[in-house]
């Protein structure tokens, strides 16, 4: 691991007001950090240092008049590439916005670098975040840090190797059914999914509008909080942000955690889970036992139709969604002589093939014949897994799981089969469809070395108790268990 | 398959549903995608695994169960999300967008023929 990965928000703020390195020279650090490892790891897609320079010397002129900083001021940050940034391509991992240059920021990008941070660039996916390994780029796959011959995990796999290999303090990901919380596992750093509605949607450019959020990946709790703090929030821009005003997420951190239930629901250890993932999860409740919470078993009879109900419903919707791709107002355009041979031709080329298997799952999932047997049913069946956390959540404060069945697999090892690979999901994609939010903390390794990540969900809008867990976990030694 | 493929497909659910190369071809008319004939038979053959996989969504009986189509919560004190109000607000963006169009000709998107003879 590269020596950036010591830097935290709180290091630069204060090396900063020290005057032992400026917010230019940090982010000179940083890219020459990038241009060591990035030709390996093939985290970033699009390097921003006109801009990263432009928004440092801005907190260097700040410091140099003294006046008060943001909370991120200089914090050099990277930005999954699904997220719109004005002015600075946006692939989504595809080619078929290739040469895309948004017009305008994401509400989420506008938040951070109003409050200072410094936007290294745009970290590589799964096309359209579609995939749970990153090998579904167009533009190659990522590697993981800790393991070259492994996957970081997806689709956020270029933002969790960007912060686990040091190349950046922090990042955005974004997470439709575990695309953040699984990455974060894989690369053993914490990755939190806020509540839907918590962060605004605006500039995401969308895969499932019912799922999809924005969250952070960060090199420790404590400052996955602070940049959750700074983005979440109404917008009026995203009809779908909640008006419920943000926790001050620092102040939860430190709360004493003795006498927190913890629900532990059997239906997350059954079959399908990995021996050594089983042994370190089940460490890491021990762990938070030992710290004074209460552990209660739980029964949360929906989970094992998870996957089956996420994959018709996140399909149906991206096959409404990506319907926007055909040659005519942005984005790649093939030729052809009528409309329709335009539209099939563009999007032949320009989608890949796990892109092109959703929109086929999606529109037949909502085909005349069909709707009523799997969109519908699979609508019902979400309602129940809903059910099943606001049960729970009656009875405890948090519910904790392993976030992975197994750790990192080996690039290529599942890319033939689609099936086994949506199944990597199957422990956060529950938590997608209630709606509530979840963070996937370092749990030990495997003895091979791998990291574990331990999931910690809480009720809507209970991030500050989410954060609060995993911030004793983190301090408790959860990281080593 | 490597190491860690842990969840086998149960055959029995895999007897049950057949996707034909027709309906491959017809959902692929329906979303726009042109397909090579090696893409049709490995999509068909693909989505009919994981169709007979969601197939277990019928075990459950939802006769009684509201659809979820959005999360939707009371804020905490009861109230629900406000709608904003409909005014027109300016969004002078017009050049920006049509500055991505691959055939512009403002203030229009230029397309082939759309009207078949």
């Amino acid at each position: 691991m590269s020596a950036a990965m010591t830097w935290t928000i709180a290091g630069v703020r204060s090396a900063l007001l020290a005057k032992n390195i400026s917010a230019r020279e940090l982010a000179k650090e940083f890219f020459a950090a990038i241009d060591r490892r990035n030709p390996e790891l093939n985290a970033y897609l699009t390097l921003s240092p006109e801009r990263a320079y432009a928004q440092a010397d801005r907190v260097d002129a700040a410091v140099a008049r003294g006046e008060a900083l943001g909370p991120l001021a200089g914090v050099p940050i990277g930005v999954k590439d699904v997220i719109s940034t004005r002015g600075l391509r946006s692939t989504c991992g595809s080619k078929i916005l290739e040469n895309y240059v948004p017009p305008y920021d994401a509400t989420a990008v506008e938040r951070l670098e109003a409050a200072g941070a410094v936007i290294l660039g745009k970290t590589n996916c799964d096309e359209f975040a579609m995939g749970s390994s990153t090998e579904n780029s167009a533009y190659g796959p990522v590697r993981n840090p800790i393991a070259m011959d492994r996957v970081p995990g997806g689709s956020s796999g270029g933002s969790a190797a960007a912060v686990a290999a040091g190349l950046a303090v922090a990042a955005l990901g974004t997470d439709t059914g575990g695309s953040i919380r699984q990455p974060g596992a894989c690369c053993g750093i914490p990755a939190l999914m806020p509540t839907y509605g918590r962060v605004s949607r605006y500039g995401l450019i969308a895969f499932a509008s019912s799922l999809d959020r924005i969250g952070p990946f960060a090199g420790n709790v404590a400052d996955a909080a602070a940049v959750l703090g700074v983005m979440a929030g109404h917008d009026p821009n995203d009809s779908t942000s909640a008006a419920v005003p943000p926790a001050d997420y620092a102040a939860e951190l430190d709360k004493p955690v003795q006498g927190l239930r913890i629900g532990v629901p059997e239906d997350y250890f059954g079959e399908g889970l990995d021996t050594e993932v089983k042994e370190k999860v089940q460490a890491g409740i021990a762990l938070l036992e030992r710290l004074g919470c209460r552990r209660i078993p739980l029964k949360m009879p929906h989970t094992d139709y998870a996957i089956a109900t996420y994959y018709i419903v996140a399909t149906a919707e991206a096959s409404s969604n990506l319907a926007r791709y055909d040659g005519v107002r942005y984005g790649l355009r093939v030729p052809g002589t009528t409309l329709i041979e335009m539209y099939r031709a563009t999007r032949e080329r320009g989608f890949g093939a796990e892109v092109k298997r959703r929109i086929m799952l999606g529109t037949y999932a909502l085909s005349a014949g069909y709707y009523d047997a799997y969109y519908l049913r699979a609508m019902k069946v979400r309602s129940l897994i809903a059910r099943d956390f606001s049960d729970a959540f009656q009875k405890v404060d948090a519910i904790v799981t392993p976030t992975s069945p197994t750790p990192a697999f080996r690039l290529g090892e599942k890319t033939a089969d689609p099936l086994q690979m949506y199944l990597a999901d199957i422990y956060t994609v529950t938590g997608s469809l209630a709606g509530v939010p979840g963070i996937s903390v370092p749990c030990g390794r495997t003895k091979a070395g791998l990291p574990v990540g331990l999931q910690i969900f809480g009720p809507h809008f209970g991030e500050g108790r989410v954060l609060q867990l995993a911030n004793a976990f983190e301090k408790g030694g959860g990281a080593t268990v | 398959m490597g190491e860690n493929q842990v969840f086998a497909p149960k055959s029995e659910r895999k007897a049950k549903m057949k996707i034909t190369r027709e309906d491959v071809l017809r959902v692929a008319e329906l979303a726009h995608l042109e397909l090579t004939p090696e893409e049709v038979e490995l999509y068909r053959g693909q989505l009919d695994e994981i169709l007979s996989y969601i197939g277990k969504l019928e075990e459950l009986d939802v006769s009684r169960v509201e659809p979820m189509a959005q999360v939707l919560f009371e804020a905490p004190g009861g109230s629900h999300p406000e709608l904003r109000d409909d005014v027109v607000r300016p969004c002078d963006v017009a050049d920006a967008i049509l500055a991505q169009a691959p055939d512009a000709a403002k203030p229009f998107f230029r397309v082939p023929r759309v009207i078949e003879k």
